[in-house]
């Protein structure tokens, strides 16, 4: 995609006419969310939230990968790093995550092997280089990016690559979104839902969720005039009373979705119930590999034993989260808590809410 | 969680180095010409005002698309000076080279070091070289040092930045940082990424001529132009408006960094400048700029405001606005 044609999806003027249609017709005050770390994160960036009217609360919902990882799942991940000869291979905002009493980015300081990737086949392709020490992939993210976690598992399979292994944290959208919507005292009117997952989920992974639970609903894209669409047809539906599933970004997302993806993820993985931070545990909510790749499995490999923790003290991630506060609206925030020394995830990935609050509302 | 260890955050440029200086550096050499943490310091001498300054060099990959280690440690050096206001002189090298290092690849990169001199019109003056065991280094690692001379008149320094100033940019954003990390990371999209290194010190000579009002030089090299944007809004007591649609980014560029979450405003440079000009004189400096060859895409990005001082603003392509902050630590790629 070339940056000129991005350019021709923030044109001011189109813009323009779309916060005037946005401002015209949102006569009563509604709370929407955006589910996706991306869509929070574009929002402050594009200013969109400078320019829409006070009718409308934009929520942040749980979609940073990294700030619904559950502390125990960190704290996994940590002592994986501290195993000897393994090589925790993981993509980037992962490293600064605080767990109960260290993160990889100071195991990393303390000598532990620890390596940043942008593809799994790059976390392959260490665990070729290296046959005498034991690679572990830290799985996390959305139905994004774990087809090609999914990918990388069968090609070691394939290859017969016997040191590498997966330790799987993903998680699933659509149950989080049926999760969120049974929350006590959240009060949503709508769902910005997310780009990039919807490409493979397809629009029709949504709609038992929404045939139980109906909401008004669009998926977005990330350019500043595709989200300003998706709000105009968020706020259009909730005004006329409707609550319907769109789709605003329809040069990408189709009702199958990448059905290829889809079947890899069912074949290497399983649902399983699993701990969202904030949310505690959703039935059916997370991917663990499926028994037939049981073998690349890193917590049957490796012996990690993680004690049930707290989350840290005043920390209100599991609330923001939900759109139940604003960073703001937490102890921490600012104080005891920022980027430079960051208590709770929120602050951690570049895409989490307390993060992008920091950054771009000062 | 205690913090004992030095993180790799802690040398990006950004507010965690920041704070690494205040604590732990500036107490023990306490004094007014290192107080103003310009890129150099300014130091006089017998009525002739000095321009001084150091930086190491440790980039990997040593040698990218663009330069290599060599070229960037004299340009760097050389930049550091000029955004004194001053003109560089003298350089000294210290090599710092890991056992086994191929020394066909020390030619290559003494050679770079040589010609980027030569262009800069700098002598190098002294040296001195350290070979350590094989793992003590990572192939090889190069300090240099500068003194330069800044003519009378010249006053510029990262305090002076007034209300009405007019900000420029001398070129695209995050052209080196982005190919650095290509190469780096082994990516595949790195075929058409070109560092920017280069030495500016013609262009300001040039921009410095007639006596027009540049207020601030400064080079937005880690942390990228955000980053100094808000130094010199801290140091100089004001606000700064930037406008979105006038931040030039080379568009394979904004690609890469679309695809891996990053923001340019927060990629280094290394042949690029910011100037906040006087405004009177700011249609005069761009002319001077365009001209120059390291300053044929310099434009006008933003303004020096009385609002919101020690902040930065952005006014953003669909009219909305918001806060560009400074880099925490090292940007990292999100995960989707």
């Amino acid at each position: 995609m070339t940056v000129e044609f991005l350019k021709a999806f923030s044109e001011p003027e189109l813009a323009q006419q779309l916060i005037q249609q946005i401002k015209a017709k949102s006569r009563t005050p509604i709370r929407l969310m955006e589910v996706c770390g991306t869509h929070t994160v574009a929002l402050f960036r594009s200013g969109i939230r400078s320019v829409l009217p006070e009718t409308i609360s934009l929520l942040s919902g749980p979609g940073c990968p990294v700030c619904v990882t559950a502390q125990q799942e960190i704290d996994a991940f940590i002592a994986l790093a501290r195993q000897e000869d393994v090589i925790i291979t993981t993509f980037g905002d992962l490293i600064r995550v605080p767990g109960t009493c260290s993160s990889l980015q100071q195991q990393r300081a303390g000598g532990r092997d620890i390596r940043m990737v942008y593809a799994t086949t790059d976390a392959l392709a260490i665990a070729r280089e290296n046959p005498a020490r034991q690679v572990v992939f830290l799985g996390v993210g959305f139905e994004t990016t774990a087809p090609t976690v999914a990918a990388a598992v069968m090609a070691a399979r394939a290859e017969g690559l016997k040191n590498f292994s997966v330790i799987s944290a993903h998680k699933l959208v659509p149950p989080a979104l049926a999760a969120l919507i049974q929350t006590a005292n959240i009060r949503l009117d709508g769902f910005i839902l997310p780009g990039h997952a919807s490409v493979i989920i397809g629009l029709n992974a949504y709609r038992p969720v929404f045939a139980e639970h109906p909401m008004a609903a669009v998926v977005t894209g990330f350019e500043p005039i595709d989200i300003l669409q998706g709000l105009a047809l968020l706020v259009a539906q909730i005004e006329a009373g409707e609550k319907q599933l769109a789709n605003a970004y329809p040069r990408a997302v189709t009702a199958e979705g990448n059905q290829p993806a889809q079947k890899i993820l069912a074949d290497v993985f399983r649902p399983v119930d699993a701990l969202w931070r904030g949310l505690s545990v959703i039935p059916r909510s997370g991917l663990a590999l499926a028994e037939a790749y049981g073998e690349f499995d890193a917590t049957r490999r490796f012996q990690i034993e993680v004690e049930d923790v707290p989350e840290p003290k005043g920390c209100a991630c599991g609330e923001i989260l939900t759109g139940l506060k604003t960073p703001p609206e937490c102890a921490l925030y600012q104080k005891k808590c920022t980027p430079a020394a960051p208590v709770g995830p929120c602050m951690v990935s570049s895409e989490g809410t307390c993060a992008a609050y920091y950054r771009y509302q000062g | 969680m205690t913090k004992t260890k030095i993180l790799l955050d802690h040398g990006s440029g950004g507010k965690m180095a920041q704070d690494l200086i205040a604590d732990l550096m500036l107490p023990g050499f306490d004094n007014p010409m290192l107080a103003k943490l310009d890129d150099g310091a300014v130091l006089e001498l017998n009525g002739q005002r000095l321009a001084f300054s150091t930086d190491s060099y440790v980039v990997d990959p040593i040698f990218f698309p663009g330069g290599c280690i060599g070229d960037l440690a004299i340009n760097g050096t050389v930049n550091d000076i000029a955004m004194c206001g001053a003109r560089p002189l003298f350089l000294s090298v210290g090599l710092i080279i890991e056992e086994g290092f191929d020394q066909d690849d020390l030619k290559r990169i003494l050679a770079a070091m040589s010609a980027a001199a030569r262009q800069a019109g700098v002598l190098v003056v002294t040296g001195d070289t350290k070979v350590v065991p094989r793992g003590a280094a990572d192939k090889v690692f190069i300090n240099t040092t500068g003194i330069g001379v800044i003519p009378a008149g010249v006053a510029v320094g990262g305090d002076n930045a007034r209300i009405g100033d007019q900000v420029i940019v001398s070129g695209t954003l995050a052209d080196h940082g982005m190919t650095i990390l290509s190469q780096r990371e082994g990516l595949s999209f790195d075929s058409t990424l070109e560092s920017d290194s280069a030495p500016l010190n013609h262009l300001v000579d040039a921009m410095l001529q007639d006596g027009r009002a540049v207020h601030v030089l400064r080079d937005p090299t880690r942390g990228g132009v955000a980053t100094t944007l808000n130094e010199i809004a801290q140091s100089s007591t004001v606000g700064i408006r930037l406008i979105e649609d006038q931040i030039p980014v080379k568009p394979d560029v904004a690609g890469v960094c679309d695809l891996l979450g990053f923001d340019p405003l927060y990629v280094a440079n290394e042949g690029k400048l910011l100037a906040v000009v006087a405004p009177e004189d700011a249609a005069a400096v761009l002319a001077v700029m365009q001209a120059d060859p390291h300053g044929a895409d310099a434009c006008i990005i933003g303004e020096v405001i009385a609002d919101h001082p020690g902040k930065v603003f952005m006014q953003t392509r669909i009219g909305g606005h918001r806060i560009v902050d400074m880099l925490t630590g090292e940007q990292l790629p999100r995960i989707c």
